[in-house]
């Protein structure tokens, strides 16, 4: 039965690593760039969630909803101010670094505002836990939100992107923005919404995140940005479905090296996977196979 | 004198004169103690700068994991000092450091190796986070890694200190995440320019070298290397290790300035590695000279801002590094610039021009 209990923990660690890395797999697919600053931006999220809810005393909807704004209002201006000026250089690594300067920025700003220690964070979610197979399975209301939000976001994001024209400018931008600009399309603007979109999945997984592991420090972003980042090169990156699997079996993989091997060798064995799967298939889990013409 | 011999001598006479200047200011009571403990760093930071210019720059494949190269050149150097200063208390320091270098060399250069042959058949941003991974693992199987040494013979274990086995608890080498303690200090900032003096020499000679040239195509265009019939595994191999290699270095050198060594993330993780991609990307890619004073000066400025505005000295380092990036990089910044010097060398003409016709 702790088998089961294990799987759903895992799913559901898997449902905030998702949610994170379908902000980086959107904004590589369309301005072909690591956000590292992204995993920041969790950060922030759960700090403005903190601040509403904790310190002025908001209803906690309120509080998603003013970090899910802040997120968003956070993520255009940091791609108008530190990224687009970069977009044209020589080296794709420019706006990498830039990236990691963003992230160091976030990370020192917030460490002036909240200090080093950690912050205990309210759960917004106040739902019983249920008990299944006369409790020997007692899933938690946050697990339950977690998976059943990343659930509707996935297929609201899907519906979005394959259903609507702003959805199908943003396939074209990231297909080619050349030919894109010839169609009509508002190549800044549809890379802003992109940024946008990103940052407020970030913002709910940031919030969720804090639910589940109610500690939050300036850092807390970052690790989970890293293993969200690896979760959408494990499923492809620039696939949204990919970072979808890739999220969920990364947090499964994790839990159960957790419950199973060693909670030390966790990383590890995340990583290692990682790997054998890129080597097997470079391009990730559902990635294109892109040929290179001479 | 040729323009690449020269320019050499310029980059091996700068760290000689900063050598001096720094010995002078040492010798005259000018330098903090805070600054003086940053010396052996700085030529750590230098040498890794250096190392992952030959991969970034010259190679022109993004390693995130090089910190974890470095990682493995400190953990044997250490793992082998110590047990020298245990076993072998009348070996001579230098000679005790000149081995523990080699070791450690020789040992992240296998590492550069045996990673290298699976990942360098991956691409750009994939190549990047395998090396990542990589650098992540070693970190992490460090942390857990219990060894120690006593009459029975080797005690090893991957779980706790007490699953060794050992009477005396004194002979742990290396204790999981408490790490090595009590490596001889057998580095000082001369030895540390030394190397980094030789660092420098290696890899300006390996890329004015037929290699170099040869690592040099395999960047800027792979099938064309590959169809003139340059083994393109190899040479990217042999970049790859040497840099690690290099890496391995900057760790023995970074172990031997400390008592105690533990693999944090601080010091090992991806954070490291990220920074020492900054001091690459900033300095310049394929510019050696550039990555190693960026590499000191990036390494000064927290410490020089915590004099001025010790709370929001971190800010202002990430503001600096953002606004570097934008003035270096974009292509707005650039044409400005250019701009800018075209004025100001029209200017000077014109003066000059106008002095002349008095």
């Amino acid at each position: 039965m702790s088998f089961i209990t294990y799987l759903i923990n895992g799913i559901s660690l898997g449902s905030v690593y998702a949610l994170i890395a379908l902000g980086y797999t959107m904004v590589y697919g369309i301005a072909k760039m690591l956000n590292f600053a992204h995993g920041d931006v969790i950060m922030v999220g759960g700090f403005t969630c903190y601040t509403i809810c904790s310190t002025i005393g908001l209803p906690p909807l309120l509080g998603v909803l003013v970090s899910v704004i802040v997120c968003t209002v956070l993520g255009i201006v940091i791609e108008k101010i530190a990224y687009k000026p970069l977009r044209r250089a020589s080296s794709p690594l420019a706006v990498l670094i830039t990236a990691i300067g963003v992230s160091y920025l976030l990370q020192n700003v917030a460490l002036l505002i909240f200090g080093a220690n950690a912050k205990s964070f309210t759960s917004v979610v106040n739902l019983q836990a249920v008990t299944l197979a006369d409790g020997q399975i007692v899933i938690s209301g946050e697990t339950i939100v977690t998976i059943v939000s990343c659930v509707i976001i996935m297929v609201l994001l899907m519906l979005f992107i394959n259903k609507t024209k702003v959805g199908q400018a943003m396939l074209a931008v990231s297909e080619d923005k050349g030919a894109a600009q010839l169609m009509g399309i508002n190549v800044n603007g549809t890379i802003s919404l992109t940024f946008a979109i990103g940052s407020a999945l970030a913002a709910i997984a940031g919030v969720l995140l804090c639910s589940a592991y109610p500690s939050l420090t300036p850092y807390t972003g970052s690790m989970p940005g890293i293993k969200a980042f690896v979760a959408a090169v494990f499923g492809g990156i620039g696939s949204i479905p990919g970072a979808f699997i890739g999220g969920i079996l990364l947090g499964v993989i994790q839990i159960f090296s957790q419950a199973y091997i060693s909670s030390q060798m966790a990383d590890a064995i995340v990583f290692a996977v990682l790997i054998i799967v890129l080597l097997v298939k470079p391009t990730g889990l559902l990635g294109k196979n892109i040929q290179e013409k001479v | 004198m040729s323009k690449t011999l020269r320019s050499n001598i310029i980059t091996v006479g700068l760290v000689f004169i900063a050598y001096i200047g720094a010995q002078i200011l040492i010798a005259t009571g000018s330098i903090s103690s805070l600054m003086k403990g940053l010396l052996v760093p700085l030529c750590v930071y230098a040498i890794l700068a250096v190392s992952l210019n030959l991969t970034v720059g010259i190679l022109g494949e993004l390693s995130l994991g090089h910190a974890g190269f470095m990682c493995i050149g400190a953990f044997s150097s250490a793992f082998f000092s110590k047990c020298m200063k245990m076993f072998v208390p009348d070996m001579p320091g230098a000679l005790r450091f000149f081995l523990a270098l080699v070791i450690g060399a020789a040992l992240a250069g296998l590492f550069g190796i045996l990673i290298g042959i699976p990942v360098l058949r991956l691409k750009g941003d994939y190549l990047a986070i395998v090396t990542l991974a990589f650098g992540e693992i070693i970190k992490n199987i460090i942390n857990i890694l219990y060894l120690g040494i006593d009459e029975e013979g080797v005690h090893f274990s991957l779980k706790s200190s007490l699953d060794l086995n050992m009477a005396d608890s004194e002979k742990i080498i290396i204790n999981g995440a408490m790490g090595i303690t009590g490596t001889p200090n057998d580095s000082n900032f001369t030895i540390g320019v030394v190397l980094l003096i030789l660092t420098l020499i290696i890899v300006l000679n390996l890329i004015h070298s037929r290699d170099g040239r040869a690592i040099m195509s395999i960047r800027d265009n792979t099938i064309a290397a590959e169809s003139v019939g340059i083994p393109v595994t190899r040479y990217k191999l042999m970049a790859f290790s040497i840099s690690a290699a290099l890496a391995g270095v900057a760790g023995v050198l970074y172990a031997h300035n400390l008592s105690t060594l533990t693999a944090l993330p601080k010091n090992f993780g991806y954070n490291m590695s990220i920074m020492i991609l900054v001091f690459v990307v900033l300095g310049g890619m394929g510019n050696i000279r550039g990555s190693m004073i960026a590499a000191v000066i990036l390494t000064l400025l927290p410490e020089l801002l915590r004099g001025v505005v010790s709370d929001y000295r971190m800010l202002i380092y990430a503001i600096i590094l953002i606004v570097m990036m934008l003035f270096n990089w974009a292509p707005k910044c650039i044409e400005w610039r250019k701009k800018a010097t075209a004025s100001v060398k029209a200017r000077l003409q014109k003066k000059s021009a106008a002095k002349e016709v008095e």
